[in-house]
């Protein structure tokens, strides 16, 4: 309670804002600006109770903070192979403990995650638990080579087989966003009308949806199908999308919307933008750190998540213990977000917007990609680099040479010369993969061409 | 100090590999005897002659790397007169009329004996890779502090036939010079044979005052040419490097380093002959040997994780390729002394002599291409086989076409488009045309090469996505041509 008590003593006025932001940012420039700056709550247990949302298709008794199982910690190797699990299986048994230990009740899988091995991973640490402590959720995500009718069986097949289980809390139809996907992987096939068929067996305990992309095609499949619950990605910078309509034609403001007004329960993905809103621009975070100095950047955008009603639980893949501890404090219990604090997230975004990152998640879906590129490695060294202040794109700049030194450096630290942007062939492979609607093949020409401009000293 | 400055200078200029040392000291290289004749730079050749008929063979003992090297391995030893056998006398001139002889002709004899192009040769090919170690050990750990102070750098061997040459070198000549000091000065190398000769002539040079001399000896045991004869009291000056350790050694003074009319030039001979701190090489190498015992479970079904690439193969070029400001390949191949100092500092990773077996280093593009910001090798190359040529000249100097192998290309093998030979390549010589004049629309377009504009800089091949060969390759010119 102390947080809310601490969060409405300094309600900050909307004119205050921009002041704020400017004064912090010296701050936060001087405090070093990473995410290790020392927040109280990092590493601390949780203390009290978890909050939970009751399932109102079913009763389900859903605890807000929902485990997501892409982002599972994996053993450092010298290549990440697409083809080798080097999933820390010891780290993730022990993290799901912890989480079921303080409440965590529902588990979000896919086939695909973790190169193919979520599903198993998942299962194994499960599966030293009661059944009924949790809620599995998981999907048919058969996109590409999967989409045949017979591979997509297969696909529901085997996820039953490595969550050791034979029933399915929750199950979803898996990131379609276009009248044409719909088609080709549900429709075609005929997979629609078995998942629905399997609903009513029993096996399938809830069907849903997941959604990325196109507006016109969500007022569609929203009421086109009996969801019993919908997935959709909601965050304070998603929420409302008028400065920035080129990302995507459909604002997460409209989609809780219309599922809210018939009724449809929601889980919440990507509530940190794949870590991007835990360590936003240091000049966006100020205005949060002055608020409340305690609180981590991730805690206020679970708080915004967590604040809509009609929201059963919002999933974070949490590759650390100490951001599961975090966001176990977040909501045991969850202090819903007040009016002001509201404001000065959404003016967070707008902060945001200004240094135009590449709006990637890290979700992996672009990988492996079939030329040897480390697509979301680069993007975040691109990102990292812009947020950190390390942007050599002014040579009359002071700071020109560090920054161009750091940067060019920093890349071929993190990633392998022959997997770098320069690579890429423009075969679009990747293009329909990408959620967030990416035009990857552009992002890492450009990517290049600054590359290639910095190296020849002529940016 | 001169010697310690020389052989230091030529050390980093061999071990640097960012580029900074050169700028200020690569005119070092450019004063090394042979070099400054095979770039026909004709002031420091005829200085260098000019000053040995003055002073001896200070070249010996104050230039030449490869001969301080000898006396560091040689500080400890204890030497005495040999006197000067038939048979190596002979071995000698005829080494150094071999020597004149290939070095007209063109061969490899010549990258072989001569010396400063065998010292560059061992610190490139054996020193060169473990102070990369080092240096990656460094980046290791200024990476854990979140420093860009160091990065790491590729250690390969750019040539097998340069790196087994080189530590028999250095094996050769390190037992050569702890047994018998300058040895391999005085009965192989063609520069000393050479330097030899003149000094015989030579205005200032040691000469003992038999008045003086007690016959002690100690000024041939410190002799690291073994040419003093203390009993005749005479000197081969053929032999002698004027390092003037004598001179300190003799207790009565009777040598000295003087005009013939024994006027003393005493203080120059000591402050020439002043010694400096040898300094050892400090070797801090570490192999990771990085195991890999993972379990293969359905292959790149999921999402995430990196596709396997194969590394690039050398292909097998019909004509090697030379750097831009060689202008030829003869004209590379004659002048080229296969010192290595190009390959030591090319930053692209080109520069080797793996692709035909020569101790010349010549291009290939498996770790990177001629990049068209780079004329590093051309500012350092000290016999003129690579021209200084700037930035601008560069970007218009044809050293090779590139060849597309339409069987390898990944538009035929995957069906799927790429252009990234067409985009990447600095030249835009490389255009994408439907494959066919009735193909439809969306078909994957091919490379079409204007071989007028190419100028065999090698992005192409470097980046083309072709594994392990490429799909579009650079051959060699004879001779470069300006496009």
């Amino acid at each position: 309670m102390d947080n809310n008590n601490d969060a409405s003593n300094s309600n900050i006025g909307r004119r205050d804002f921009i002041k704020l932001v400017g004064a912090g940012a010296a701050l936060a420039a001087l405090s070093g600006c990473g995410s290790k700056d020392g927040s109280a709550k990092q590493g601390k247990e949780p203390t009290g109770e978890m909050t939970y949302r009751v399932d109102p298709k079913n009763g389900n008794h859903v605890s807000l903070l929902g485990y997501g199982c892409m982002r599972y910690p994996r053993m450092p190797k010298s290549q990440d192979l697409a083809t080798e699990n080097n999933l820390d299986q010891e780290a993730i048994n022990r993290s799901i403990d912890y989480a079921i230990e303080h409440g965590v009740n529902y588990f979000d899988t896919s086939p695909l995650y973790c190169k193919g091995f979520s599903e198993k991973a998942t299962g194994i640490a499960l599966s030293r638990h009661p059944r009924n402590k949790y809620f599995i959720a998981t999907k048919m995500s058969n996109r590409n080579q999967h989409s045949s009718r017979e591979a997509s069986l297969a696909m529901y097949k085997r996820s039953f087989e490595d969550l050791k289980t034979d029933y399915i809390d929750y199950y979803l139809v898996h990131n379609v966003g276009t009248f044409e996907a719909l088609k080709e992987r549900y429709i075609d096939n005929g997979i629609m009308d078995f998942l629905l068929q399997e609903r009513e067996s029993g096996r399938i305990r809830s069907l849903g949806w997941s959604f990325h992309g196109d507006g016109e095609f969500f007022d569609y499949m929203a009421l086109k199908y009996p969801w019993d619950f919908v997935m959709i990605q909601l965050n304070y910078f998603d929420w409302d999308m008028t400065a920035d309509s080129k990302r995507t034609n459909v604002s997460a403001k409209h989609q809780y919307d219309l599922l809210t007004e018939h009724n449809i329960p929601i889980v919440i993905m990507e509530p940190l933008l794949g870590g991007r809103l835990a360590k936003p621009h240091y000049k966006a975070r100020a205005a949060m750190t002055q608020l409340n100095p305690e609180a981590s950047a991730a805690s206020w955008a679970f708080r915004f998540a967590g604040s809509f009603p009609n929201v059963i639980t919002v999933l974070s893949g949490m590759t650390f213990m100490e951001h599961l501890q975090d966001n176990l404090s977040t909501y045991s219990p969850l202090v819903p977000l007040n009016e002001s604090e509201r404001d000065m997230l959404l003016k967070v975004s707008q902060v945001m917007l200004e240094y135009r990152n590449i709006n990637c998640t890290q979700c992996q879906y672009c990988m492996p990609c079939p030329y040897g590129l480390d697509i979301p490695e680069i993007i975040a060294h691109y990102n990292r680099c812009l947020n950190e202040g390390n942007f050599p794109d002014d040579k009359q700049s002071e700071d020109y040479k560090r920054a161009r030194r750091a940067f060019l450096v920093g890349l071929d630290r993190k990633i392998d010369s022959v997997r770098q942007a320069s690579r890429c062939t423009n075969c679009k492979k990747c293009v329909p993969n990408c959620p967030q609607n990416i035009k990857i093949p552009e992002e890492m020409q450009r990517i290049d061409r600054f590359v290639e401009n910095l190296k020849m000293d002529i940016v | 100090m001169l010697p310690i400055i020389c052989f230091i200078s030529i050390t980093l200029l061999f071990l640097d590999f960012t580029g900074t040392v050169h700028a200020y000291l690569g005119w070092v290289a450019k004063m090394q005897f042979v070099p400054a004749v095979f770039a026909s730079n004709v002031v420091i050749a005829l200085a260098i002659v000019f000053l040995t008929l003055l002073f001896g063979r200070f070249y010996c003992s104050m230039l030449c790397p490869l001969g301080f090297f000898q006396d560091i391995v040689s500080f400890k030893t204890s030497f005495s007169y040999k006197k000067p056998r038939k048979g190596f006398v002979i071995l000698r001139y005829a080494l150094l009329a071999g020597f004149i002889a290939t070095a007209l002709l063109g061969g490899g004899l010549v990258s072989v004996l001569e010396p400063y192009s065998a010292y560059g040769r061992i610190v490139s090919q054996i020193f060169g890779p473990i102070y990369k170690f080092g240096n990656n050990l460094l980046a290791y750990f200024s990476e854990h502090i979140g420093s860009y102070a160091f990065y790491s750098v590729d250690v390969w061997v750019k040539s097998l036939t340069s790196f087994v040459l080189a530590i028999l070198t250095l094996v050769g000549i390190s037992i050569f010079a702890y047994k018998s000091g300058r040895g391999y000065c005085n009965t192989i190398c063609p520069v000393g044979t050479f330097l030899g000769l003149l000094s015989k002539y030579s205005f200032v040079k040691l000469r003992i005052d038999l008045s003086k001399c007690k016959h002690c000896d100690l000024c041939s045991k410190k002799c690291i040419s073994s040419c003093i004869d203390t009993e005749k009291g005479k000197i081969d000056y053929t032999r002698c490097v004027t390092c003037l350790k004598c001179v300190k050694a003799c207790p009565t003074k009777a040598i000295s380093y003087s005009k013939p009319f024994k006027k003393s030039v005493q203080k120059e001979a000591e402050i020439l002959s002043e010694s400096g701190a040898h300094r050892r090489n400090i070797f801090v190498g570490s192999t990771i040997a990085a195991l890999s015992c993972a379990t293969k479970l359905q292959a790149g079904s999921g999402d995430g994780g990196l596709t396997e690439l194969k590394d690039k193969k050398v292909p097998n070029r019909k004509r090697p390729i030379v750097p831009a400001g060689a202008g030829s390949f003869k004209h590379f191949h004659d002048h080229c002394l296969g010192c290595q100092l190009c390959a030591s500092v090319c930053p692209n990773n080109v520069l080797s002599n793996k692709a035909y077996g020569s101790t010349k280093p010549n291009m290939s593009y498996e770790r990177g291409y001629c990049r068209p910001e780079c004329v590093k090798c051309s500012e350092v190359c000290p016999t003129g086989a690579i021209k200084p040529i700037t930035r601008a000249e560069k970007s218009s100097i044809q050293i090779g076409c590139a060849v597309w192998n339409k069987d390898l290309c990944i538009v035929n093998t995957d069906k799927v488009a790429c252009d990234l030979c067409s985009r990447k390549c600095p030249s835009a010589a490389i255009a994408m045309i439907p494959p066919s004049a009735d193909a439809p629309p969306d078909a994957p377009k091919i490379p079409m090469i204007d071989t007028e504009r190419c100028i065999g800089c090698g992005a192409c091949e470097h980046l083309c996505p072709a594994r392990p060969h490429s799909a579009i390759v650079v051959e060699g010119v004879e001779v470069h041509r300006v496009v």
